[in-house]
């Protein structure tokens, strides 16, 4: 069994055009950062990686999580996570109800869960959140339940498409380094999104730089 | 899963079916083919009679006039109200005040305007007999004047607040503010650089709606059976009458009639389409001449002023039908009635109860199956990335730009040849023709806003696609949900004669039953049925408005965007 992320010789094309190759493994606890200018196609890369490539695209190359060739995999059965610039927190759900939503099955009982979802919230510093409006929280709290409803899915891997900036620098490298450590402490391979030189820097994996073409 | 991908031509096929079943059932008898009556000599013959009719003339001109001037006229209207005061104060009371008159029912708003403009309605009361001298009403043809006025009068009102909306829905698409600095920065008058600049994008994208407009004006019957002329009446109202002939064989002079009137609507849209051309032609001449524009105070209070006539003369017709079905003697030139009396409402209640029960049935029914229909069309789309989503939106406007009459009746004669008999489930499907392309496009906006992401998210969450349907994407659009329902709902209430032909006359609504009154004179009635029919569509929407409130009470994030 071999951990970890490999991207084999993976190419996208959008309408028979070559936009990007891949072809880079990534280690338990290890970032590969990718950066470029916008719209060279680096989210449609972690799109393909999640299993939601657009009609209009083609690719070529396989992904291989842990052993396991996901690259037919429909995408809820992969096990990879994905964190955005926004939170996309449910409008509609509560706090509690948010972490719930991504909280693995495998933890069955009502009680369980319950217990699961509080030790979740004292992990992220938000006691007695539970029953708040997503929408009265702030930024970096946003940003923290968001992490940590991905985290409760239990995914193999983990992608950012570059998560830290809507924040503000203060908020930036505290979140920076919550995301790190918690991959590093989880043994996540994590493939970045940024054209932030800074996130590269705190990130000190890989880096990979896509070029127009 | 599977079925899913089918839904998009599901509803094609329930939209456009009964629309193209009507068509070729129309067109059959049109040309002396109808052997449910013995009528099995192809021909030109009920064309000939048609045309040799004598009130032929006076009829198509009607339909072309009243058509072609309330449509002009409600455009002209929305866009000197939007020009003049996009962005006050003013405009806002004004949206709020017409916007809801787009799901009172066009006969209600019609008695309504009747009622208050008829030589002994509420208008002349007031002036009577202080100003006028009349002691009693003056034998005056107001209502169903023979230039066709007054329905030009009912029309607008009811058209301007749908193009209004439209026109709202497509203003974010265009830089209006900065448009509006800039002209103004050059020196044009308000109304002037907003007809320039922003106009042309806006028509642009209410076009079909106004094309709608101009074909429904010049094919309507409820009104024109209300405020229209009678004798002769428009082509449409003949059209029905041919149809309610006991002889049957008339029924081949109705297929013809409505044949005629497709051609003349095809007809009055490519005159609309050249005059588009043309007034775009002049125009650009006019911009080239850089006038600052004058008049602009004039024109902003007209316009303003004939925003609030159109919502004043709904909603005191609404209040003059409220009055008479609760009047007891009330004689000219008196303001009030003498007395208030319940006798109205006991002697119909029993009647007002069942209609009121079946027409929400139909109505909630049809609008339950359109908002399925076109769930499951957007689902699909945003599932499988079917992408034509252009190429249907044409489609969604062919059952609204094609004559009622003729397809309508059409089906009824399918439906007689068939041997199928009218009952409330051809009402349903033939009101679901006309609720369908309301509901889409009341949903479809709202639906394709949502953030794909969300799906994204919720997929790498490890859920599965049924999951991001009931439990994102239903919640988050509940508002939208509920209210293109009540939109359905409230296009359903409206259909007089989707209800009248499918049901063979059998199934009864508060449409139906209203526009029965309307020959009667009987105002306390019509005034009863009339303030039914516009109550019935309000419980939807009240719902589509407080449900989500009550639900999502702790829920800024849906409640304010």
């Amino acid at each position: 069994m071999d951990r970890g992320l490999s991207l084999k010789e993976v190419e996208i094309f959008k309408s028979g055009y070559r936009l990007l190759g891949c072809d880079q493994e990534i280690a338990p606890g290890e970032v590969l950062t990718v950066m470029g200018p916008s719209g060279v196609g680096k989210s449609t890369l972690l799109s393909f990686i999640i299993g939601t490539l657009g009609s209009d695209f083609d690719a070529k190359g396989e992904v291989w999580l842990d052993g396991r060739n996901i690259t037919q995999t429909p995408p809820r059965e992969r096990r990879v996570g994905i964190l955005f610039q926004e939170d996309l927190l449910f409008a509609h759900l509560s706090v509690a109800q948010n972490l719930a939503f991504g909280l693995t099955s495998k933890v069955k009982t009502r009680k369980d869960r319950k217990e699961r979802i509080t030790q979740a919230l004292s992990e992220i510093g938000l006691e007695g959140f539970a029953n708040r409006d997503p929408a009265t929280l702030s930024g970096g709290q946003k940003a923290r339940v968001s992490l940590m409803r991905m985290l409760l899915s239990e995914p193999c891997a983990l992608l950012l498409d570059e998560p830290f900036s809507r924040l503000d620098a203060a908020l930036r490298a505290q979140m920076r380094s919550l995301v790190f450590d918690t991959a590093r402490a989880r043994a996540l391979p994590v493939v970045m999104v940024t054209h932030d030189k800074e996130d590269a820097k705190a990130a000190g994996g890989a880096l990979m730089e896509i070029v127009p073409t | 899963m599977y079925p899913l991908r089918w839904m998009p031509r599901l509803t094609l096929l329930a939209m456009l079916g009964p629309v193209v079943a009507g068509l070729l059932g129309a067109l059959a008898p049109a040309f002396g083919w109808m052997p449910a009556i013995g009528a099995q000599r192809l021909g030109f013959q009920a064309f000939e009679s048609v045309l040799n009719w004598p009130g032929f003339a006076t009829a198509t001109r009607l339909s072309l006039t009243t058509g072609l001037l309330s449509t002009g006229i409600s455009l002209g209207i929305v866009a000197l109200i939007v020009a003049g005061w996009n962005g006050t104060r003013a405009f806002e009371a004004l949206r709020r005040l017409l916007s809801p008159l787009l799901s009172i029912p066009h006969a209600a708003a019609a008695f309504g305007l009747a009622f208050l403009i008829m030589p002994s309605g509420w208008i002349l009361r007031l002036l009577s007999p202080w100003a006028t001298g009349f002691e009693r009403p003056p034998d005056w043809l107001v209502v169903q004047d023979p230039w066709g006025l007054a329905l030009v009068a009912g029309l607008v009102v009811k058209e301007v607040p749908f193009l209004l909306l439209m026109t709202l829905a497509a203003l974010p698409q265009t830089q209006e503010s900065k448009a509006r600095a800039v002209s103004a920065a050059l020196g044009y008058s308000k109304i002037r650089g907003w007809l320039i600049t922003v106009f042309p994008q806006i028509y642009d994208q209410i076009r079909l709606p106004v094309y709608v407009v101009l074909a429904y004006a010049m094919t309507v019957v409820d009104v024109a059976l209300i405020l229209g002329p009678t004798t002769p009446s428009t082509l449409s109202v003949q059209i029905l009458k041919w149809i309610g002939q006991p002889d049957l064989s008339f029924r081949l002079w109705a297929a013809a009639g409505g044949i005629i009137q497709l051609l003349l609507v095809i007809g009055a849209l490519g005159v609309w389409r050249l005059g588009e051309i043309a007034l775009g032609r002049w125009a650009r001449r006019q911009v080239v001449q850089g006038h600052r524009g004058r008049f602009d105070k004039t024109l902003q209070v007209a316009g303003l002023t004939l925003g609030a006539f159109i919502a004043g003369a709904v909603l005191f017709g609404l209040l003059s039908l409220a009055l008479w079905s609760v009047a007891g003697l009330w004689r000219f030139p008196d303001l009030l009635p003498d007395a208030l009396t319940w006798r109205t409402w006991q002697r119909h209640g029993g009647n007002l109860t069942e209609l009121f029960a079946r027409t929400s049935f139909i109505a909630g029914t049809s609008a339950a199956l359109a908002l399925a229909l076109s769930l499951a069309c957007l689902e699909a789309e945003a599932r499988f990335g079917m992408k034509n989503a252009t190429r249907t939106l044409w489609l969604l406007y062919v059952p609204l730009l094609v004559p009622q009459t003729v397809f309508l009746p059409g089906l009824q004669t399918g439906m007689i040849a068939a041997g199928v008999v009218g009952g409330t489930g051809a009402v349903i499907l033939a009101h679901l023709v006309f609720v369908l392309p309301y509901v889409f496009l009341s949903l479809s906006d709202p639906f394709r806003a949502l953030d794909p992401r969300y799906a994204v998210i919720a997929q790498a969450l490890g859920k599965g696609e049924n999951a991001v349907f009931w439990r994102l994407r239903v919640p988050l659009l509940l508002t939208p949900i509920l209210t293109a329902f009540a939109v359905g709902f409230a296009v359903s209430v409206g259909q007089y004669l989707a209800t009248l032909l499918p049901g063979a006359g059998r199934v009864s609504t508060l449409t139906t039953e209203a526009l029965a009154l309307a020959s009667g004179g009987d105002r306390r009635a019509i005034g009863a049925f009339g303030l039914m029919q516009t109550f019935a569509p309000i419980v939807p929407f009240v719902f589509a408005v407080f449900v989500p409130r009550l639900i999502y009470r702790n829920r800024r994030g849906l409640l304010n965007g």
